[in-house]
Order: structure tokens, then sequence, then C-alpha cells
């Protein structure tokens, strides 16, 4: 885990530790993130990757270390602030909002910068959405909530994308779209890091694994060398 | 039940009227609650101290500075939501983390300082406020005399009340406010100002509290009191309706006055009564309330 890349990292992550409430559940996570790579965290259920993220954005109620974005240390604004740098969230729970329909969803969040997916791509990404344009957002199969969770945050000009298990209770057909769909993001320039249990589908869409285990970064394995390492990930993972 | 059906139609429709007008500011009153509680979390019990607010600017304005009616039925509403985004600002928005309980007693608080200042100064008896000139006199409708004023009440509640509804319900603006009710934290997360928000929205909603007032002011004397009267009844309609459902308050505001008029013709005992009544009932059987989601 001692890698680092030139030029600088796009989001430097150094002895991260967080707290839900008095629960420490942060222990100095230190990771980076180059432009335009799809990084995964890999981790057991309450591993800590889910809260790294949060922590990240800036929602995690009490955080303390270095988080850098473009050079611009984070640790200490609002989510706001942070959305406003060009970072944007997909959180575990989708976060679709009842009380709006499909496209009120997909209006939400705020351009914040130039170089957006214009809404033309993304019904080309996520046809289904574009049939649904009127429906309540809750009413949409888990499949297509997801999908709309992540179109939203691709027209604001956000270009670090943070999406949270994105593939957690789909239909095998529905992952392999949304794998589709990264690797397009990918290709369009965005830059991601995906918080995932399931290594098959981050082995078919990243460039690196970061392993996290209780609350820290316990290795890092290049998507290149995944093979390689297959059985330090079962252990790490506990499959 | 001869004599109930004999009752002359001018004394019914006359009732009616009254109802509608009684439920005009129901209906701008329960809305402004709606709209606070639900971005806010807390139950403004300092709403009818405000809706007297409005009235008191109103009759300020005309006698200490002589502007009238007009002017201050934008100004009014104007300074009562100011003075609402000042409370915002120092008070209310150190509660949001807490229980709803403690929203309600500082508001409960507030609504007695505010009286208290108000009857400290001008007394309990009431002052008098003229309706405006364009305003005076009335329609005979051939089957009974509807007063202009009355009827304007009626027309300016019903734009305002549907006006904030399609703001709320059908604008960009009003998403992002649907969204921060269900998620402020996730709004905050995609670059929006939820503290800003929650401020003008409290604004806003105590703003509709100054208006209601000004409408209020030259059909009741302009008292101290006329407000602590009023809001124990919105609250009624407002647990009727559905706390947060704003196209509830709005329906049952005025659904609720015209059930008060029809009763004070066929019952007139039980006029002071029957929201009260309702309300119990609405609590058995549909707690949420007639519009409201099931918790």
């Amino acid at each position: 885990m001692s890698e680092q890349r030139s030029p600088k990292p796009l989001l430097s992550v150094r002895n991260l530790n967080g707290w839900y409430g008095e629960s420490h559940v942060l222990h100095g996570v230190d990771f980076d993130v180059n432009e335009g790579e799809v990084v995964t965290l890999l981790g057991r259920n309450g591993a800590g990757k889910t809260s790294t993220l949060l922590a990240i954005m800036g929602i995690l109620g009490k955080r303390s270390g270095t988080v850098t974005y473009r050079g611009t240390e984070i640790i200490n604004m609002q989510p706001r602030q942070i959305a406003r740098l060009g970072i944007a969230i997909c959180p575990e729970e989708r976060g679709i909002f009842a009380s709006l329909n499909v496209d009120e969803n997909l209006m939400l969040p705020p351009r914040i910068a130039d170089g957006g997916l214009s809404l033309e791509r993304i019904f080309d990404l996520f046809p289904n959405l574009k049939e649904r344009r009127r429906s309540q957002g809750t009413k949409l199969s888990g499949g297509e909530q997801q999908m709309l969770a992540i179109a939203r945050i691709l027209r604001t000009g956000a270009h670090l994308l943070l999406l949270d298990e994105p593939t957690e209770g789909l239909a095998p057909v529905i992952v392999q779209q949304i794998g589709r769909t990264i690797a397009a993001l990918k290709k369009e320039g965005f830059t991601i890091v995906l918080v995932e249990q399931n290594f098959r589908f981050a082995a078919s869409v990243a460039d690196r694994h970061y392993v996290v285990d209780q609350g820290k970064v316990v290795d890092m394995i290049p998507n290149s060398d995944l093979d390689a390492n297959i059985d330090k990930l079962h252990a790490y993972l506990g499959v | 039940m001869f004599e109930l059906l004999g009752i002359p139609p001018q004394a019914l429709l006359g009732q009616l009227l009254l109802g509608l007008i009684n439920g005009s500011f129901y209906a701008v009153l329960s809305l402004g609650l709606a709209v606070i509680f639900g971005l806010l979390n807390i139950i403004n019990f300092a709403h009818g101290a405000l809706y007297m607010m409005g009235a008191f600017v109103a009759w300020m304005l005309l006698n200490y500075a002589g502007i009238g009616y007009w002017p201050a039925l934008i100004l009014a509403p104007l300074i009562v939501g100011v003075f609402g985004i000042v409370l915002e600002r120092l008070m209310l928005s150190r509660l949001y983390h807490l229980d709803h309980l403690y929203g309600l007693l500082l508001t409960f608080g507030l609504a007695l300082i505010i009286q208290g200042l108000f009857r400290n100064y001008y007394g309990i008896s009431g002052l008098p406020y003229r309706i405006p000139d364009a305003l005076s006199g009335g329609y005979n409708l051939g089957f009974m005399f509807l007063p202009k004023y009355r009827g304007w009440v009626v027309v300016a509640s019903l734009v305002v009340c549907f006006g904030t509804w399609f703001m709320i319900e059908k604008t960009r603006l009003g998403a992002y406010l649907r969204a921060a009710t269900e998620n402020p934290v996730l709004v905050g997360a995609f670059g929006v100002n939820v503290p800003l928000m929650i401020m003008l929205t409290y604004g806003f909603g105590v703003a509709l509290a100054g208006f209601a007032g000004v409408l209020a002011a030259p059909i009741y004397s302009v008292n101290p009191n006329m407000g602590a009267d009023l809001i124990i009844v919105v609250f009624a309609v407002v647990v009727i309706g559905g706390m947060g459902s704003i196209m509830g308050a709005i329906l049952t505001g005025y659904f609720l006055g015209l059930i008060e008029g029809l009763t004070r013709v066929f019952y007139p005992e039980g006029s002071a009564v029957v929201i009260f009544v309702i309300m119990a009932i609405v609590l058995l059987f549909k707690p949420e309330g007639l519009f409201g989601r099931a918790a």
C-alpha cells in the first residue's frame, strides 16, 4: 500500500479518522485516487468502506486527518462546499426522493461546473429512465432507482464520483448494465471511487483495489495482479 | 326537523360565507404551519402571535407612518418574515437535532412573550383598522348581501394558498424543498445550501401568518389575543389535515371553516367544538390525518 503515482493524485486521503457519535470507526485510512481511475474499496461488512466515502463527502459527524481534492484540503469543509468542488456521492441507500418524480430527482442536484453529461447522453446510458420520467421516484424498480441515483450526479459537472455499493441487491443482468455504465463513465473521463463487496464485479470495472479492514486500508492490489492475489483477497473478504 | 329545513337561505348562506372566511384564515395559517413543520420539524406555536403581529404591523404602518392597507399587505408580511428569520437564526436553529417537543416549547414561550409585550403596550381592548375604501360596501346578490372586503379575503387567501401549493409542488425550488424535507443531508451533499433554505422557509411560513394578520385587521379588531384564540383551532385543522401535507392543510382549512359555519346554522351550541370533535374522530381512525402519509 505504498504506491504513489505521479503526477499528484486527484484525491488523497491520509490518516483519516472518523466517528459515529462516540464510536470510532475509521482508524487512519490512507489511499490515493488518480485522475481518470476507477478505484474500489473492498472489504467485509462493517470494515469502514461506506464511512470512508461519507467522511470524504463531509457527512460523517466527526472526522480528522487529511483529505485533499485537487490539492485543496477539504477535511473541515461542509458537504455542500465539498460538492461544489466537484465531488458527488451516490449513497448506498440510493437516496431517491419519494415526493419527487424521476425528472425532478434527475434535475435536483444543482450544476456545479461545466462538463456534465447532457440529458440525451444520460438517457442514452439509461434508456429505462427516459420512459419513466413522470413516475414517482420510489415507484421504480431497485435497478432503475440505482440508475437514477447514478444518473442524477452525472449532469452536475462533478468529476469525482463516489459510488456506494451500486450493485447491492440487484439482479445479475442489471449488475452487468451498471458495469457497462461505469466503463462508459471512465471513458467519458470521470474518476470513480467504488465501494463494493462483490469483488467479481469490482474486478470487471476497476483499475486498482484498496482492501479496507477494521477502519484502515490494509492492502492495495492492482487489477492486473488480482489473479495472483486471489487467495489473499479471499482471506481479507472472508469468502 | 321541519324547522331545521325552514332556515331561510339568507341565514344559511350568510353562515356559509362566514365559515368560508374563517376557513380562509385557517387555510393560510395551517399552510404556514405545514410548510414550517415539513422542513424544520418544528411545531411553530408562535404562529398565532406572528399572525397577530401582522395585524399590528399593518396598524402601526397606518398610524405611525401613514402607510395604508395595500402597501401594508406586502410590507407587514415582509417585516414579520424578517422577524421570523431572526428568531430562526438565533433560537430555532439550535433545536433541529432535538425532539419536536423542544421546538414546540420554545415557540410556545416566544408566543407568550410576544403577546405579553403587545398587551403591555396596547392593552386588550382592541384597535380599529378601517376597511380600505376600494373594498368598502358590498354587492347585493339577491339572495344575500356580500360585503366586498369579505369576498376579497376569500379570493386573496385562495390565491396565496394555491400560489404556495404551486410553488412547492410544481417548481424546481419546490423540488428542493420537498427533497430537503425527506433527506436534508443528501440535498446538502449535492451542493445545496440547506440551512439557508430552512431559514427562508421559516421566514416564508411566518410571512404567511403575517399576511393573514393583515387580511384579518379590518374584520376583527387588532388585538394582542387575536392569534392565541385562533391558533388552537388552526392546530386542530393541521392535525385533521395531516402534519406536513401542503394540499391537506389548505383543503382542510376551507372545509372545516365551512363545517363550522354549517354547524352554526343547524346546531349553534356545537359550533365552538365541532372542529375538535372531528379532530378526535380523525385521530381515532386515521391518526396520520386525512391527507397525511402513514409514518
